[in-house]
């Protein structure tokens, strides 16, 4: 689907039907856009959420090139699509992608008056353009033709008639921008503290004074979410970023070591039998203590 | 097809992303709902152009546009401050409103 | 000499507010100032008197206009003067006897540590009743008038350490805040219809008033009338001077006695054009003034505290000249001749008390008296010789004054005159009873004091000289002041230019009434001597009749008061309080609660929650919607 078609449907002074070319675009795309805010709504995840508007908002732009306006369709890919929708992924990442929101209504008759409330409205605007009398339409192709295209005409309409309206979103943007700014800005109340002092607070509360250690087991993990073995063999938890130990997604592999000790122990114990030479003994006194108190006789 | 389809759409639109927000908790996708309210109005006006032959409703829905930019800036800020001071994104847990 | 008028009244008002701002320095000296400045009035009211004495009867009156109190366009008080005879004579009462009770009080007061203070407020009150008596207009005659009340609130409660004399203060106070009430009504009233306070504007204007005039200007005698009645403790607002006595003497005697409840009578007098072209008012008056002569008489034979047997025979002499006054042009020169003899020989008596009271330790019960005539010669004599001028003993004072009233109230004609005649008869015979059983109980038979609880027995003496004097001069006056007055009616002519005289017309003689009057006299010191001279006085009061059992409690007006005002007022009060609570605050609370219950229950749409508010906005949008479609559909 073209725009062309739809400025050749808008070319004809009085219209009534569209072509059936985009008619079969709106039947195709609208679909897409109904599914696209029914996910917005409906998925658990924000991101999701955010990439079916997006979805929806990209079929809106065909939607406004379709009908002729091709500024904005351009300007809704561009300024909603880009702009405001990479604002939301932003503010969801800071936010926390993992909070999935629950779907389940905590408040009481909630869900009831919202469905009873979204329901009677949308009948009553249906009604309402159902009995509009939108036979005819004059198309979109009349009021580019006018001023020489499209962008030249919202251009003229922008810089005569609403030049008062353009000036006063120019101050409201500058206004929206210093209002973020404020609103984010943290003011600091207090002195920063120097390194010296955080030092000395955290010898006073008795915290780890050294660096934290790095995590992984050098030679066999570096991954973060591992942490590092203690000389005895435990991990130590200090090692693996708080976010990722808060989340619980911590991976303990001294065990993995152990087992894969008492494979090789048993693997070069079957190679030493083989060759009849006895067991070896075990270097892991927790494995096997009835062992160990054997030998240490 | 009559571009009447369009506005009807522009009405489902509508009503969804007014049920979104009455229904969703978290406010971020309470705004998306917003913002897919606000569209929901530019194709109506965009359609509006098309039905009455002139450029003003797209006029219109250009300024809303700008409008919309503006409100996510402002709307999106308050949501990180909310977040940063309550460690919550849902709209719940903001009813200091209430007696 | 117009100058003077106005320095008569400035001399005591700094002399008020030297001593009443002047502090501790003035302590020791104050007494001397205040009593100074007294006679420095005193003096002023002779040069002036005499200045009058050589002018001609139509030349005698003397104006002076100070400044203008409140200049608004159609609202004008001056403060001006006005010195005629009848003001001439009560400021040489009024600062002659009000000089001799400053000389009196210097020793009566002598251990007061406040006397300073006493001495500030006599001056006060002088400066007051001198600005009442010399005022030119109305406006400023209240001033005058609150400013006794004002001054006679303070002397009464000056010892306010004692609950009763603070209770008495107060209950004088709010007596005469009635008659105020009724003064300063007519005051508004004689502004409206006439258009200015001035005696000199009103006067003539009354005399030419129109018929629809004539209501307002009976309203205006009653009004009036109410004002003399609280000031002069007539009935029915008569129950603060009793209690008044709990002043100090002097007070007792120079306000309560000689001038300032005498302002009733000075009142009705000078507003005579009003009382004469208000035949109704004048009614009222004379029926005031012979129940109160009756009442107070019949209270003073009942009382033991000397102080009270003598302001119930105040009140009922006050009655006389109430009486008097309301007799019209036949009675108003009678009226103030009895006005002055009586403040001197009442005010003489009172000062008898004080000196009685004072060697007794201030005992007033006198059935605690008796034979002090040996003690205190002095104060037997000026007390004796006040006594027989009172009860209108031939030649003395009262005899000539009171025997003019009575014959006065006869010349009214017709049944009235007789009713008021007989009245005035009845009281000449229980004022001769009463006073004689005083002059008995005091003075002679048996003594009958004792230690009181603290184990001091009174030893009677004399008082020092700076009280007797006063006592001696006031005796004077009580014996000669009406021959003197009588003689070739002086009196008569002297204040005739200002009130007018008519002789009416008498159905008996004037030897007819003198020779009744001369009857029922010795009938009442007879009775009094069968009953308190010739038999012993008990020390205890017994129970007595029905009626001396009514008179010591002041004829029930106290609880008459009680029943009628407090307790009615208390009920008023009550009833409203309840119809407050219940229907006021229950529509007031009803309507707060129902509001609350209400809120409380919209409260819970207030749920906090964003999507709450936002379900509410889309429902609030959908009904537009709806209506905006059925509109259309319409």
């Amino acid at each position: 689907m073209t725009p062309t078609l739809s400025l050749a449907a808008g070319t004809l002074a009085a219209t009534t039907r569209t072509s059936t070319g985009e008619a079969v675009q709106f039947w195709v795309l609208g679909t897409v856009a109904v599914l696209g805010a029914l996910g917005t709504v409906l998925l658990k995840k924000s991101v999701h959420s955010a990439l079916s508007l997006a979805g929806t908002m990209i079929v809106l732009a065909v939607f406004y090139l379709a009908q002729g306006a091709y500024f904005l369709g351009v300007v809704q890919i561009v300024v909603y699509t880009g702009a405001i929708m990479m604002l939301f992924l932003f503010v969801v990442m800071l936010v926390g992608i993992t909070a999935a929101d629950s779907l389940k209504e905590t408040l009481k008759g909630q869900r009831w008056m919202a469905a009873v409330c979204g329901l009677g409205f949308g009948v009553l605007l249906i009604a309402g353009i159902g009995n509009a009398s939108l036979d005819s339409f004059a198309g979109a192709g009349q009021a580019n033709a006018g001023t020489g295209g499209n962008v030249q005409g919202l251009a003229k309409l922008v810089f005569t008639d609403y030049v008062w309206a353009f000036e006063i979103t120019g101050a409201l943007l500058i206004t929206a921008a210093i209002g973020a700014m404020v609103l984010t800005h943290r003011e600091r109340t207090e002195e920063r503290s120097t390194q010296r002092e955080l030092s000395e607070a955290r010898v006073r509360a008795g915290l780890q004074v050294t660096p934290l250690p790095a995590p992984g087991t050098y030679a066999r993990h570096n991954a973060v979410d591992i942490p590092a073995l203690l000389p005895d063999g435990t991990p130590a938890d200090l090692s693996v970023s708080s976010t990722l130990r808060d989340r619980g997604q911590v991976r303990d592999v001294s065990r993995d070591a152990m087992r894969r000790l008492a494979a090789l122990d048993q693997a070069s114990g079957e190679w030493l039998e083989r060759k009849g030479l006895g067991p070896v003994r075990s270097d892991d006194p927790a494995a096997d203590p009835a062992r160990t108190e054997e030998g240490a006789k | 097809m009559n571009p009447a389809n369009y506005l009807y759409l522009s009405a489902l639109l509508f009503t969804i992303g007014a049920s979104g927000v009455l229904i969703r908790r978290n406010a971020i996708v309470v705004f998306m709902c917003v913002e897919l309210m606000l569209n929901a109005c530019n194709l109506a006006f965009v359609t509006f152009s098309r039905l009455h032959g002139n450029l003003d409703g797209q006029v219109i829905a250009f300024f809303t546009m700008v409008v919309a930019a503006a409100e996510v800036v402002v709307g999106l800020a308050i949501i990180v401050s909310i977040f940063r001071s309550r460690h919550s994104a849902s709209v719940d847990d903001a009813n200091l409103m209430k007696l | 000499m117009e100058t003077l008028i106005g320095l008569l009244v400035a001399a005591p008002l700094l002399g008020a507010g030297i001593l009443l701002t002047g502090g501790k320095r003035l302590d020791r000296s104050g007494h001397l100032l205040g009593t100074l400045l007294a006679l420095v009035s005193f003096a002023l009211g002779v040069v002036l008197f005499l200045d009058m004495l050589g002018k001609d009867t139509d030349q005698r009156t003397l104006t002076s206009h100070l400044w203008t109190w409140v200049p608004v366009e159609g609202f004008q008080a001056q403060v001006g003067f006005q010195l005629d005879q009848l003001s001439m004579t009560f400021v040489l009462l009024i600062t002659g006897v009000g000089s001799l009770i400053h000389i009196y009080s210097i020793g009566y007061m002598e251990h007061d540590e406040n006397r300073r203070k006493f001495f500030g407020f006599l001056n006060l009150f002088l400066a007051a009743m001198l600005l009442l008596v010399l005022a030119d207009n109305y406006f400023l005659l209240y001033a005058g008038w609150e400013g006794v009340g004002l001054a006679s609130y303070l002397l009464i409660g000056f010892w306010q350490h004692k609950p009763s004399a603070a209770t008495a203060a107060k209950k004088a106070f709010l007596v005469n805040r009635v008659g105020d009430i009724g003064l300063s009504v007519a005051i508004m009233l004689l502004f409206t219809t006439f258009g200015s306070f001035a005696f000199s504007d009103v006067f003539p204007k009354v005399g030419q008033a129109s018929g629809s005039q004539h209501a307002t200007i009976t309203g205006i005698g009653f009004m009036l009338l109410l004002a003399a009645c609280g000031k002069s403790a007539q009935v029915p607002l008569q129950s603060w001077l009793g209690d008044a006595m709990e002043g100090p003497t002097p007070v007792s005697a120079l306000i309560h006695a000689a001038t300032m409840v005498t302002a009733g009578v000075y009142l009705i007098t000078r507003s005579g054009a009003i009382f004469n072209a208000a035949p109704d008012a004048q009614t009222a008056v004379v029926t005031v003034g012979a129940v109160t002569l009756l009442y107070g008489a019949i209270v003073g034979c009942a009382k033991d505290d000397i102080k009270k047997a003598l302001a119930g025979s105040t009140m009922s002499q006050i009655g006389y000249m109430i009486m008097a006054a309301g007799l019209g042009p036949i009675g108003y020169v009678f009226a103030i001749m009895h006005l002055v003899t009586h403040g001197f020989f009442k005010a003489g008596l009172f000062l008898g008390a004080g000196s009685v009271m004072h060697g007794m330790n201030d005992e007033v019960d006198m059935r605690r008296y008796g034979g002090l005539r040996t003690y205190m010669p002095v104060t037997f004599v000026t007390f004796g010789l006040g006594y027989l001028a009172i009860i209108g003993f031939p030649g003395l004072s009262g005899f000539f004054s009171k025997d003019k009233i009575i014959e006065a109230a006869f010349a009214k004609g017709g049944t009235e005159g007789w009713v008021l005649g007989g009245a005035a008869m009845l009281g000449a015979a229980v004022t001769a009873f009463y006073m004689t059983r005083v002059m008995l109980m005091t003075f002679f038979g048996e003594k009958r004091w004792a230690a009181d609880a603290d184990g001091h027995e009174p030893h009677p003496h004399e008082s020092p000289k700076s009280m007797t004097v006063p006592m001696v001069v006031l005796a004077f006056g009580s014996v000669f002041a009406g021959g003197l007055f009588s003689i070739n009616s002086s009196f008569l002519h002297w204040l005739e230019p200002v009130t007018g005289h008519s002789e009416g017309d008498s159905p008996v003689s004037a030897g007819a009434v003198t020779a009744g009057t001369m009857v029922v006299l010795v009938v009442g010191v007879a009775l009094a001597w069968l009953m308190y001279g010739r038999k012993a006085v008990p020390a205890v009061a017994p129970r007595g009749s029905l009626l001396t059992r009514a008179a010591r409690r002041d004829l029930y007006q106290d609880d008459i008061n009680h029943v009628v005002l407090v307790r009615g007022g208390e009920h008023l009060t009550r009833s409203l309080v309840y119809l407050d609570h219940s229907l006021v605050d229950g529509v007031v609370n009803g309507t707060a609660a129902s509001v609350g219950g209400l809120s409380g229950r919209l409260r819970k749409l207030q749920n906090g929650y964003v999507r709450s508010y936002a379900v509410s906005m889309l429902g609030g949008t959908a009904v537009v919607v709806a209506a905006t479609l059925l509109m259309r559909a319409v």
